[in-house]
């Protein structure tokens, strides 16, 4: 499909359910939405990120209640530095939404969604031992991938792509 | 990968217990998965996966790569079925590029996904039965699964790497008596499926052994992320070919099998149901397959063909400019979701408008249905472990990256 101008007006954004349901929730956590690409992708405040998963989840009208993916971009040089992306998906309504949180690039650290989702086990646990990023309440944050005595954190922009040698 | 301390979060020796190390290199673990188990005499109390020991920094290489050197790597991810990763790939690309794909582009990538899903169930179910004690099923899976991967050889050059799938279409047209052969595959593949069926569904080794095996109710399977073939057997009607259609499955008719036992057996039932409907939709496409070009009219992204570029300065000029500077992606982000054979997979591509990738992140189907793993063996028979590890059909190669 052809593309066409990104859609960032919060208020033409509240016909979907995601953004409606957090604006009615708390306006101070949502930072900015952006529909693009037939995808929307709505910006949260760090503190805000497990209680809004919790609401979209509960919610009867939006009911996101799938976590399909959890990843991380690292926009270095710029702060803030790093941006955890959660992907919801709900199932009854074949929808999906983007949650983004921006933090910043000295002790990465926000909020663990393993207790609204178990799913998010193994993925914030990749992205700690990939990225660096720290996620609080996590019931057993240690490398994934990597070996346990691994120094640095691979996925940061600046990590060599051939590593140290 | 934990796997330099010995005991991960089980404190060995509690109440009687004992660690057991299962892996990396147990056969039955599909790869090198690790588990660590706590058993008391035939139960498991707890159990670990431990994983990382195949990672290779896929996603990491990818933001060193052009976009187009990309659909390689992505070949390796999921060995069992590089089709459909190329394809997830490559519809990803393309919605960032906002480009449009020749309809019979699209119908030739229906088609070989779902020979790639026929491919995929056949080695799962091979190496499944093999796992519980079924041996001769294996060779007869693998005899079949031989006729797709020449089909794929036919069709890309290789067996398994096909990389066939390209930003913008196919890398060539198909040649010629490729359609014939997989019409001879199509119309003798049911009969085959009987002959596996014979052999296990009422075979009542198999039934003792998967039935009631693994349990997993609809809550958790969702909570844990599961998706695919272990969803469905927990009740879920949820496959992302119908429901969130892409490539133009919409065209094509089909069932999504369903059932609610949530056991192995149930997940063994929905795949082989699932080869049948494969092949019905392998049959649509060949009756119905679309003529035309199989590369979209974008000469900036897709390479020209080769008598083109011999007779043509313009594509001799297109195509050193891909080959040597790529092509600029306009910024932005996409999520594109494919239904593998094991579930949902999906690449999430950040671009930020130059001609290697940003970011690109894979999320593995296999990666969260493992998850679910030690809430099907938890309080169970040991025994019981290696049927759950294999009917939630693990690719290590997916979940390491």
């Amino acid at each position: 499909m052809p593309l066409v101008p990104a859609i960032t007006d919060l208020e033409l954004l509240t016909k979907h359910f995601a953004v409606a349901q957090l604006l009615a929730w708390n306006r101070a956590a949502v930072l900015s939405a952006k529909f693009d690409r037939d995808e929307l992708s709505v910006s949260i405040a760090p503190s805000h990120i497990r209680e809004s998963c919790a609401i979209l989840r509960d919610d009867s009208q939006a009911q996101f209640n799938f976590l399909s993916d959890i990843t991380a971009v690292d926009w270095y040089p710029s702060e803030p530095r790093f941006e955890v992306v959660y992907h919801l998906l709900s199932i009854p309504r074949r929808d999906r939404v983007r949650l983004k949180v921006r933090l910043p690039g000295s002790d990465p650290c926000v909020e663990s969604i393993t207790t609204v989702w178990p799913a998010a086990d193994f993925f914030e646990r990749e992205i700690f031992d990939l990225f660096g990023i720290q996620f609080h309440g996590h019931p057993y944050l240690r490398r994934l991938m990597m070996p346990e005595d691994w120094e640095g954190y691979p996925l940061r922009k600046d990590y060599p792509v051939e590593g140290y040698r | 990968m934990g796997h330099l301390t010995t005991s991960p979060t089980i404190e060995p020796g509690q109440d009687g217990t004992m660690i057991l190390n299962m892996g990396p290199q147990h056969p039955s673990t599909h790869g090198v998965l690790r588990l660590v188990l706590e058993i008391e005499g035939e139960n498991v109390i707890r159990i670990m996966p431990d994983i990382g020991y195949l990672h290779t920094g896929i996603e990491k290489t990818c933001e060193a790569k052009f976009y187009q050197q990309v659909v390689v790597l992505t070949d390796r991810i999921d060995y069992l079925c590089p089709l459909t990763n190329n394809l997830c790939y490559v519809l990803a690309v393309e919605k960032l590029l906002g480009l449009e794909i020749p309809e019979r582009a699209q119908w030739l990538r229906v088609l070989l996904n779902e020979l790639t899903r026929i491919n995929s169930h056949l080695v799962w179910l091979g190496t499944h039965a093999l796992d519980i004690g079924a041996m001769s099923v294996f060779l007869y899976c693998f005899r079949e699964r031989e006729d797709v991967l020449r089909i794929f050889e036919m069709v890309s050059g290789q067996r398994m790497m096909t990389s066939y799938f390209r930003i913008g279409g196919l890398a060539l047209e198909p040649p010629l008596g490729f359609f014939d052969r997989v019409k001879k595959f199509a119309d003798s593949f049911p009969k085959r499926v009987d002959e596996y069926e014979e052999l296990l569904t009422s075979n009542p080794i198999w039934v003792e052994r998967t039935k009631g095996v693994a349990y997993i109710s609809q809550e958790d399977a969702i909570a844990l992320g599961a998706t695919g073939p272990t969803l469905r057997a927990s009740g879920v009607d949820f496959d992302l070919r119908r429901d969130i259609p892409y490539s133009s499955y919409d065209k094509f008719q089909f069932e999504v099998p369903v059932s609610t036992d949530s056991d192995v057996f149930a997940r063994y039932i929905l795949r082989v149901r699932e080869m049948r409907e494969s092949n019905k939709i392998v049959q649509q496409a060949l009756a119905g397959m679309p003529s035309g070009p199989v590369k979209a009219d974008a000469p900036k992204v897709v390479l020209p063909d080769r008598e083109a570029m011999k007779t043509q300065m313009e594509s001799l000029i297109y195509h050193f400019k891909i080959i040597t500077e790529g092509f600029a992606v306009p910024e932005g982000e996409v999520y594109q979701a494919v239904e593998s054979p094991r579930g949902e997979m999906g690449y999430y591509v950040v671009s930020d408008g130059t001609a290697k990738p940003y970011r690109v992140h894979m999320r593995g189907a296999s990666f969260a249905n493992l998850q679910a793993l030690p809430k099907m063996c938890e309080g169970r028979l040991i025994a019981d472990v290696v049927a759950a590890i294999g009917s939630i059909d693990i690719v290590l190669g997916e979940i390491d990256r």
